[in-house]
């Protein structure tokens, strides 16, 4: 049997049985060698080697007692070099959190191991002890300072009632942002334990007013917001926009290298592009008319938007580099807020043409039109959740506010995931359709970005900062 | 006695009245001189604060001039435009709307070199996202409404803001009143 260590990159389904042979790797001598560099969306790799023949076979898939989830535990990384003590602890921290968010595991609380003697290599590990505190997995992790800039990391978790160890890996690179391996593991350990594409490496983009800058012109007292980016919970945030205007609808390329938004600094809304990465800004509309909410097609090829270029707002698509526009709605009413179905054939968005404000479906070349929101007196913002579900999220007017609600393309329902918890608005679903981003004014103290599970459970705020606005999930 | 009572209230009221009639004047009268530069020559300090010198200027009479020769900052701090509100959910003008509109058509008249932008703007009760288009609405029922009253549409801009420039933060209803509106801003003149 070919023996191949999980790789990021890899979506095979049914890991829960795989049975993988492997040699004496279980020493912890074979770990795939693994270079992580920061801002890198593709995590380039290196194929590990292949272990030797004669393989035993072990059960790669860790569970739990009958019926529950896996317990696991996360101790602090054992820091090989002085320096690395934040890191260590830090990687720790990062890695319980990362793998607790996806539900798919008991995560032992960490102020719980007090009791747990400390191991200080992979081979000392007290298992015995973790086994009494019921854990099912263990992680050992070791983080060294190789030079003032780099680090190397290396993982192994193990199942405590076999002691083996069922995932092994070292990486190294840039020593600023631990929190980038952390992420990295978590996402690989839901891959191989779960067949799960984890979302620990993807990133927010929303607008915020949080450097308090007012906009210079004609009108005093209005706000500068800026497209800013985050990882996914909310830490290393980074300015995207300066150019001191309205700047707001941010939404990831497929390739999350690229942010399309509606910025106002020409005066009147347009939508622009920035490759972060590369420092460039791109103006696909060519100054027809005014043009905002941008969002791309799930291959990056094109780009739906809304546009009064015909004198009232209609929804349009176009190539990425703006050739090749085509109108998409015809009515004089509103259409507006367009949302790209997995496959790319249907496009979700609102319309008022009933009176209020709706959601419809329509055929990416503006046919077969139907409406989909019947109960509701007010909807908007519809976003279409990734395989495998099949769901549109949208914001409801409830109250004085909004809820968010999520409707079921394949069943017809409708289920509300807020309840009033101040007022929620702009859903955007995780790459894995297992989350929503969304604002809320709940915090009493501004409008903030928050997630949630898709059943509107493991709410966790994601801002603190200024207000916050229309965030956007990265793949 | 009462003749004199009756005389004192006239004045008052007449001074009220004109007062009320044309508050845009008072911000256009020149600011009053800045208190001379402390021109002081390092060598010998003086022994005495320095005399304070000031220049009597001249107010000019209230005209109508005075809107016209003021900055655009200053005019559309203090605009002589009225915003037009709307009605929730509404792009709509009702008879107050068409009435304020028909009043800034009037002064576009007076001034027939300003190019206005209309912006469109909306309450929190609506969404972030439809607003956008909301406001365009808004801003375009209003240039619809200018242009039949006589305006060239080369003088007319519009843009949405959507909810992005609330005029008043309040969550309640007075506050979302104010903020569904179109807003006349003098782009150039």
């Amino acid at each position: 049997m070919k023996f191949q260590l999980p790789t990021s990159n890899s979506q095979g389904g049914g890991a829960r049985n795989r049975r993988l042979g492997v040699g004496d790797w279980l020493l912890g001598v074979v770990l795939a060698a693994c270079c992580v560099v920061a801002l890198l969306a593709q995590t380039p790799q290196t194929p590990p080697t292949p272990p030797p023949q004669q393989p035993s076979e072990i059960q790669l898939v860790i569970s739990g007692e009958p019926g529950t989830p896996p317990r696991y535990a996360v101790p602090d990384f054992v820091a090989l070099s002085p320096d690395a003590a934040d890191a260590a602890k830090t990687l720790a921290q990062v890695l319980w959190d990362d793998l607790n968010f996806e539900r798919e595991f008991y995560m032992i609380p960490r102020d719980t191991y007090a009791t747990i003697p400390v191991a200080r290599t992979a081979e000392d590990v007290p298992f015995a002890a973790w086994r009494e505190l019921g854990a099912d997995a263990v992680v050992f992790g070791t983080v060294q300072k190789t030079d003032a800039n780099t680090v190397r990391v290396q993982v192994r978790l193990f199942n405590v009632r076999s002691r083996q160890a069922v995932f092994a890996k070292e990486y190294t690179g840039s020593a600023a942002n631990p929190r980038l391996y952390a992420h990295t593991m978590s996402d690989e350990i839901h891959q191989q334990q779960r067949a799960l594409r984890g979302v620990a490496r993807t990133k927010l983009a929303f607008s915020s007013d949080r450097n308090r800058e007012r906009i210079s012109g004609p009108v005093q007292n209005r706000d500068v917001k800026e497209v800013y980016i985050a990882d996914y919970d909310g830490e290393n945030v980074r300015r995207v926009t300066t150019n001191r205007q309205l700047n707001i609808t941010p939404t990831w390329a497929p390739d999350a290298r690229g942010i399309a938004y509606t910025s106002y600094r020409r005066g009147y809304p347009d939508i622009f592009i920035a490759l972060i990465y590369q420092g460039i800004q791109e103006t696909p509309t060519n100054g027809v008319g005014q043009n905002w909410l941008p969002i791309f097609s799930p291959d990056g090829t094109r780009i739906c938007f809304t546009s009064q270029r015909d004198g009232n707002p209609e929804l349009y698509v176009m190539n990425r580099d703006g050739s090749n526009v085509r109108r998409i709605t015809n009515n004089p009413a509103i259409d507006t807020s367009p949302t790209w179905s997995p496959n790319g054939t249907q496009i979700a968005f609102t319309s008022d043409r009933a009176g209020t404000p709706q959601i419809y479906v329509v055929g990416a070349d503006g046919l077969n039109l139907r409406r989909i929101t019947t109960g509701e007196s007010y909807a908007d913002r519809p976003t279409w959740s990734p395989a495998p579900f099949n769901e549109i999220a949208f914001s409801a007017r409830s109250g004085p506010g909004f809820d968010i609600k999520v409707y079921d393309l394949a069943g017809g329902d409708t289920r509300q995931i807020t309840f009033g918890e101040g007022s929620n608005e702009s859903p955007a679903f995780s790459p894995n359709g297992r989350h929503i981003a969304f604002t809320s004014t709940r915090s009493g103290r501004g409008v903030h970005i928050y997630t949630m599970g898709r059943d509107g459970k493991n709410v966790r705020q994601i801002t603190r900062d200024g207000n916050n606005y229309t965030p956007s999930w990265s793949n | 006695m009462k003749r004199i009572a009756t005389v004192l209230i006239l004045v008052l009221s007449f001074t009220a009245a004109c007062a009320k009639k044309q508050p845009a004047t008072v911000a256009s009268q020149p600011a009053p001189p800045a208190a001379a530069p402390a021109a002081t020559p390092t060598p010998p300090p003086p022994p005495r604060p320095a005399e304070r010198i000031e220049d009597s200027v001249p107010v000019p009479a209230i005209s109508e001039d005075a809107i016209g020769n003021r900055s655009l900052e200053d005019l559309n701090r203090d605009s002589p435009f009225r915003p037009a509100f709307f009605g929730l959910d509404s792009e709509e003008l009702d008879d107050a709307g068409r009435a304020v509109v028909a009043a800034n058509a009037d002064i576009m008249k007076k001034y027939p070199t300003w190019v206005v932008t209309v912006e469109g703007h909306c309450d929190e009760r609506g969404t972030a996202e439809y607003n956008l288009a909301l406001g365009e609405r808004r801003a375009v029922a209003v240039k619809t409404y200018l242009v039949a009253l006589g305006i060239s549409p080369d003088r007319l801009r519009t843009v949405s803001y959507g909810k992005e420039f609330p005029f008043d933060t309040g969550h309640i209803e007075s506050a979302w009143a104010k903020n569904r509106r179109a807003h006349f801003v003098i782009t150039s003149k």
